[in-house]
C-alpha cells in the first residue's frame, strides 16, 4: 500500500496546474502555447497518477483503501478521503477525459484561453473530489462547487443563448443539491457523524430514511437528469463549448448516479425499496420519452443529449434493481457512457468547427471526403445503440438483466428503449455522413487532422476494448458491488423481521 | 462604590476609555487647528481603535463592572473585536475617498469613534439602562454620519429618514424596557432571567419582550422593520454605508442574542416564535427583492436584510451550536460585506465619476480582472455556494436549526437562498458574459488591499475555519 497521500495529489494536482497558469500571460501565441502545454501536461500527469490509483487499488478488499483523514472544521467534519470499488474508476475515467478536452479546445477557444484552461482544471480537482470524498460535508462541497466553473464556462464561452443555459443549469442544480443539505445535516444530527463510512453503518429509522432518500434524490435526479427533471440538460448541452458538453455528459451526469450507489442504496435500503417501483417508472419514461424526443431532434448535439438522458434511465433502473448484475450494469454503463458520449460529442465538435452550425440538415454525404471521420463517428454510433462488441453493450445487457430479476415489466419496457436508440441514433448517423455530398458548404472539408486523430482514436479502441473484454472493471468494482447488494439485502431482511416478530 | 471596585471596573472598561478619550481629544485636535486636519484625524483614529483592540485582545480579563451594568466576557471580547476589526477597515477605506464623498471633515473620524464607542458598550451591555444609553450613543452618532455630506439632498434625506425611524424604533424599544421593568421590577440581565424563573411570564412582561425585539430588530434592518434600509444604504455617501452595513449590525446582534439567551431564557418559547416569523420574513424579502435592483448599494440593502435572516435562523435555534452559528455568520458576514463594498468604492471611472449602476460593472474581468474575480469570489459567496465562506456560514446556523427541529425554517431558508443565488448570478454574469461599456480608474491600493484580503479570507475559509470555529465555540460557551 502507499503511505504517501496519493488521492490528495491526484486530486489537488489539478489546482497546482490552475494557480501555474495564474501566472502565465496570454497576449502572444507563444503565451498561448505555453497555457496549453501547461493544460495538456498537468491533466496527462494526473491521468497517469489516476492510473497508478487502479493499479494500486486491491480489487479484493471491499472496503475503503488509500484513507486519508485529518480534522478539519470542528464538530465532527474532518477532510477524510478514500475509494472503494464502486469509487476508484471514476477517477481514471475524469482524468482521462480531461487531455482531451484541453486538445478539443487547442484552436476553437479563441478568446480568454487562460480563464477557460483554469476553469477546466478547477473543475477537475472538484470533479475528482467527488469520488473520493469519505465526509458527506466533504462530498457536498466538492460537488457543489462544481457549479461554479461550470457555471462560468457555459456563460462566457458558450453558444448564442449561453447565459439562459447557464442560469438554468445553475439554479437547477442548487434548487435540488439544498434539499440534499438539509437531509446531511439531518443525518449528522441523527447519527452524530459526518463520516461515510460511519454513516453507512447507521440504521436510520424508516420513517426519516423516506424524507432522507426523497431529499437526496431530489439533488442526485436532477444531477443525473432524470424526466421530469432533465430539461437543463439539452439547453447546457447546446449552449456549452465542445470541451464544456464532454465533461457534462462524461462526468457532471455520473455524479448523480455515483449519489445514488453511495448514499441513497446503501445508507436507506428500505426507502430504497419503498421507492423502487417509482424509479423504475420514471426511469422507463426516461428511455422510452426521451428516445422519442431525441428522434426528433434538428440539432445533433441536443439529440446527443437526449439520448444522455435515455441512458441515465438504464443506469437509474440497474441501481434500484439492487443486485448484482444491476449494478454492476450501472456502474459500467456510467463508464462507458462517459466515454462514449464524450466521444460523440468531441465527433460533433470536429465539424462544428468546420462548418458552425450543429444543424442536423446542414450535413450529408460526409463519407465521400471524411472517410477516417465516418468510421470513427460510426463506431461510436454504434456503442451508442448498444450494439454488441462495444461497451455500450455491456451495460445496457447487464443491467436489463438486473432489471429482468426485479421486475420483468420494467425490463420488457425498457429492452424497447434499445430499439429506439438504434432508431435515432442510426438515423441521425444516415443524415449526417451517407446521402450524396450535395451541399458547396461540405465539399471543401478536410478529413481528420493529426489532433482530431489523436482525439478520437484512442477513444475509439477503448470502447471496443472495453466490449470485447469488461473483465478489467468488474474486477475492480465487483467485491464493493457484492458487499453493497448483500447489505441492501440484510437490511431489507431485517426490517421485514421485525414487522414479522412485531406481528 | 468603593475605590477598589471602581478601578476594577476602570480596568475591564479600558478599551472603552481609550475609545472615548480619543474620540475627545481629535475632536479638539480637529477643533484647533486649520482646515486640513481631516487626513491627519483619521488617521489618529485608524491608530486609537487599533490601540483598544490590542488592549481588548492582549489585557482584557473577565468579569463584571459598575454593579453589573457592564460585561466583559468571551462572547463579548469576540464581537467586539469584530466590531473593531469593521471599524478600521472602514475608515483605512474612507482615506483615499473622503474628498471625492465630500466627507472630508474631521467630524467624520471623530463621529465613527463614538459610534464604536457606542457598539463596544452595547456589546458588553448586561443591563437594560446601559443596553439604552450605549444603543443611543451608537446610533446618534451614525443619524449625523448619514447625512454628513450637507450638501447633497439625497444624504440629509437619508439621515433624516433614519433619524425618524430611527427615534420611534427607540421610543419602541424603550417602552418594550420600561413594560419589562415593570412586570420584574429588574433591568440587569441575570435579574431578570431569575424573576421569569420565580414568577413565571406575565402577559404585560411578553408585551415588553415584543417590543424590545422590534426595537432591535430594527438595528439589525430584520423584516419587518427594514424599511429604513435600501434609502440610508442607497443615500448615504458610500464610505458611510460601508460602515453601515458592517459592525453596527455585529453590535445590534450581539445585544439581541446576549438579551434573549440570557435574560429571557426562561421564556423561550415566546421569543423563538418572533425570532422565527422575523428571519423568514428577512430571508424571503432580501432574496425577492433584491432581484429588481438596478443600484448596486440597494442591492447590498436587500442581501444585508436576507442575511440577518439568515444570522437569526441560529437565533432561533436558541442552542450553543445555533449562537456558535451566529458568530461566525457574522464574522463572515462582516468580512464579505467588507470587501464588497471596497469593490464598489472602486467603482470610479477614469474622469473621477462614481457609478452606481449595477450594469456598470459590465465586462469587468476583462478591463480589471483581479476586482473581477475577487467580487465574482465574494458573490458566491453571499449566494452560499461551497467552498466558499458563505456556505460554512449558512451551514452552521442551518445545522443549528435542523438540530433544534425547525424543519420548515430550514427549509425556507435554503429555498430562498436559492432565489437569492439568481441576484448574485446577475452580478457575475455582467462581469463574464456581457461586453465591457467603460473602465475603471485604477483603484486606490488601500481598496485593493481590502477587497484583496477579503477574498483570501473568503476562499482560504477551508484552511482557517477550524481555528476560526473554536474560537467562536469558546466565545459561545459563554452563553451555557
Amino acid at each position: 500500500m502507499t503511505d504517501w497521500p496519493v488521492l490528495s495529489a491526484v486530486t489537488f494536482l489539478p489546482l497546482v496546474g490552475a494557480l501555474l497558469l495564474l501566472l502565465m500571460r496570454e497576449d502572444s501565441a507563444n503565451g498561448r502555447r505555453n497555457i496549453l502545454n501547461i493544460s495538456l501536461l498537468t491533466t496527462i500527469v494526473v491521468f497517469g497518477l489516476s492510473l497508478y490509483v487502479w493499479y494500486q487499488f486491491d480489487s479484493s478488499n471491499p472496503g475503503f483503501q488509500m484513507i486519508e483523514k485529518h480534522e478539519w472544521l470542528g464538530t465532527g467534519i474532518s477532510y477524510h478521503l478514500g475509494i472503494d470499488g464502486i469509487s476508484v474508476l471514476f477517477l481514471p475515467l475524469t482524468a482521462f477525459l480531461m487531455p482531451f478536452c484541453v486538445l478539443a479546445s487547442w484552436v476553437t477557444i479563441e478568446k480568454r484561453l487562460k480563464e477557460y484552461m483554469i476553469a477546466f482544471l478547477l473543475l477537475e480537482t472538484l470533479m475528482l473530489g467527488v469520488f473520493v470524498s469519505l465526509d458527506i460535508v466533504l462530498f457536498y462541497v466538492f460537488f457543489e462547487a462544481g457549479l461554479i466553473p461550470m457555471f462560468i464556462i457555459i456563460g462566457v464561452w458558450g453558444g448564442k443563448d449561453r447565459v439562459y443555459a447557464s442560469y438554468k443549469f445553475f439554479l437547477y442544480t442548487l434548487l435540488g443539491s439544498v434539499l440534499m443539505l438539509l437531509a446531511i445535516m439531518a443525518m449528522y444530527w441523527q447519527a452524530g457523524t459526518t463520516d461515510i463510512t460511519e454513516l453507512l453503518k447507521y440504521n436510520f429509522p424508516r420513517q426519516m430514511q423516506t424524507w432522507l432518500w426523497l431529499a437526496f434524490f431530489a439533488s442526485f435526479a436532477v444531477k443525473m437528469p432524470m424526466w421530469p427533471v432533465h430539461t437543463w440538460l439539452p439547453d447546457a448541452h447546446v449552449q456549452a463549448p465542445t470541451a464544456g458538453s464532454v465533461i457534462l455528459a462524461g462526468i457532471l451526469l455520473k455524479l448523480g448516479g455515483y449519489g445514488f450507489l453511495r448514499f441513497s442504496l446503501p445508507m436507506f435500503p428500505l426507502a430504497s425499496d419503498y421507492f423502487a417501483p417509482f424509479v423504475y417508472t420514471l426511469s422507463i419514461i426516461a428511455i422510452i420519452y426521451t428516445s422519442l424526443v431525441a428522434m426528433m431532434q434538428s440539432d445533433i448535439k441536443k439529440l446527443i443529449a437526449y439520448s444522455s438522458v435515455a441512458h441515465m434511465g438504464y443506469v437509474t433502473m440497474g441501481t434500484f434493481a439492487a443486485n448484482i448484475q444491476g449494478v454492476q450494469g450501472a456502474i459500467f454503463q456510467m463508464l462507458s457512457h462517459g466515454i462514449v458520449s464524450g466521444a460523440l460529442f468531441l465527433c460533433v465538435g470536429v465539424v462544428y468547427d468546420r462548418l458552425h452550425t450543429r444543424e442536423i440538415a446542414a450535413y450529408g454525404g460526409l463519407v465521400n471526403n471524411m472517410p477516417k471521420y465516418a468510421v470513427a463517428f460510426m463506431v461510436f454510433t454504434m456503442a451508442n445503440v448498444g450494439l454488441p462488441g462495444t461497451s455500450g453493450f455491456v451495460g445496457e445487457v447487464l443491467t436489463l438483466v438486473g432489471a429482468f430479476r426485479a421486475n420483468t415489466w420494467v425490463a420488457l419496457f425498457a429492452t424497447s428503449g434499445v430499439i429506439l436508440s438504434a432508431a435515432y441514433a442510426l438515423w441521425l448517423y444516415r443524415r449526417v455522413i451517407f446521402g450524396a455530398l450535395e451541399k458547396d458548404s461540405l465539399k471543401t472539408m478536410l478529413d481528420l487532422s493529426t489532433r482530431e486523430k489523436v482525439i478520437l482514436y484512442p477513444l475509439v479502441i477503448l470502447t471496443i476494448f472495453f466490449g470485447v473484454y469488461p473483465a478489467p472493471v468488474f474486477d475492480a468494482t465487483a467485491a464493493s458491488v457484492d458487499l453493497l447488494v448483500n447489505n441492501y439485502a440484510a437490511a431489507l431482511q431485517a426490517a421485514q423481521d421485525v414487522a414479522l416478530s412485531v406481528r | 462604590m468603593t475605590a477598589e471596585t471602581l478601578f476594577a471596573s476602570l480596568q475591564l472598561s479600558v478599551p472603552e476609555l481609550i475609545l472615548a478619550v480619543g474620540a475627545l481629544v481629535l475632536l479638539m485636535v480637529g477643533v484647533y487647528s486649520s482646515e486640513r486636519a481631516a487626513p491627519v484625524v483619521t488617521g489618529l483614529s485608524v491608530a486609537v481603535l487599533i490601540v483598544a483592540g490590542l488592549w481588548l485582545v492582549l489585557n482584557t480579563g473577565d468579569g463584571e463592572a459598575y454593579a453589573g451594568a457592564f460585561l466583559s466576557d468571551p462572547f463579548a471580547k469576540f464581537m467586539k473585536v469584530l466590531a473593531l476589526i469593521g471599524s478600521v477597515t472602514v475608515m483605512i477605506m474612507t482615506i483615499g475617498q473622503a474628498r471625492a464623498a465630500q466627507i472630508d471633515r474631521f467630524e467624520f473620524p471623530v463621529l465613527l469613534l463614538l459610534a464604536t464607542l457606542g457598539m463596544l458598550l452595547m456589546i458588553s451591555a448586561n443591563d437594560l439602562i446601559s443596553l439604552y444609553l450605549s444603543l443611543e450613543l451608537q446610533s446618534l452618532a451614525l443619524y449625523v454620519v448619514a447625512a454628513i455630506n450637507r450638501d447633497s439632498v439625497r444624504s440629509t434625506e437619508a439621515g433624516l429618514k433614519y433619524f425618524v425611524l430611527g427615534a420611534l424604533s427607540s421610543g419602541m424599544l424603550l417602552y418594550g424596557m420600561s413594560l419589562v421593568y415593570g412586570f420584574t421590577g429588574h433591568t440587569g440581565f441575570d435579574e431578570i432571567a431569575a424573576a421569569l424563573t420565580a414568577e413565571g411570564r406575565s402577559l404585560g412582561l411578553v408585551f415588553g419582550l415584543v417590543f424590545i425585539l422590534a426595537g432591535l430588530a430594527f438595528k439589525i434592518s430584520a423584516v419587518p422593520f427594514h424599511m429604513w434600509t435600501p434609502d440610508v444604504y442607497e443615500g448615504a455617501p458610500t464610505p458611510v454605508t460601508a460602515f453601515f452595513a458592517a459592525a453596527p449590525k455585529v453590535a445590534a446582534m450581539s445585544i439581541l442574542v446576549r438579551i434573549v439567551i440570557e435574560a429571557f431564557e426562561p421564556v423561550v418559547a415566546d421569543w423563538q416564535q418572533i425570532v422565527v416569523f422575523i428571519s423568514i420574513a428577512s430571508m424571503l424579502l432580501g432574496a425577492f427583492a433584491a432581484i429588481g435592483q438596478r443600484n448596486i448599494k440597494r442591492l447590498m440593502a436587500y442581501s444585508s436584510i436576507g442575511h440577518m435572516g439568515y444570522a437569526l435562523v441560529g437565533l432561533a435555534a436558541g442552542s450553543m451550536a445555533g449562537v456558535r452559528g451566529v458568530i461566525l455568520y457574522m464574522l463572515i458576514y462582516m468580512v464579505m460585506t467588507l470587501g464588497t463594498f471596497a469593490c464598489i468604492l472602486a467603482m470610479r471611472r477614469k474622469d473621477g465619476e462614481h457609478v452606481e449602476g449595477i450594469d456598470d460593472l459590465a465586462g469587468l474581468s476583462q478591463t480589471n480582472p483581479f476586482m473581477a474575480t475577487v467580487l465574482t469570489i465574494l458573490m458566491f459567496s453571499l449566494a452560499g455556494i461551497p467552498p466558499l465562506a458563505g456556505f460554512f456560514a449558512k451551514y452552521f446556523v442551518f445545522v443549528a436549526a435542523i438540530e433544534a427541529q425547525l424543519y420548515g425554517l430550514a427549509i425556507i431558508g435554503v429555498l430562498a437562498s436559492v432565489v437569492g443565488a439568481y441576484y448574485y448570478l446577475r452580478v457575475i454574469k455582467l462581469m463574464w458574459f456581457d461586453e465591457a461599456k467603460g473602465e475603471f480608474a485604477r483603484a486606490a491600493s488601500e481598496l485593493r488591499l481590502v477587497y484583496g484580503l477579503s477574498g483570501l479570507f473568503v476562499l482560504g475559509y477551508v484552511l482557517i475555519g477550524g481555528p476560526l470555529g473554536n474560537a467562536a465555540e469558546a466565545a459561545a460557551r459563554t452563553f451555557f
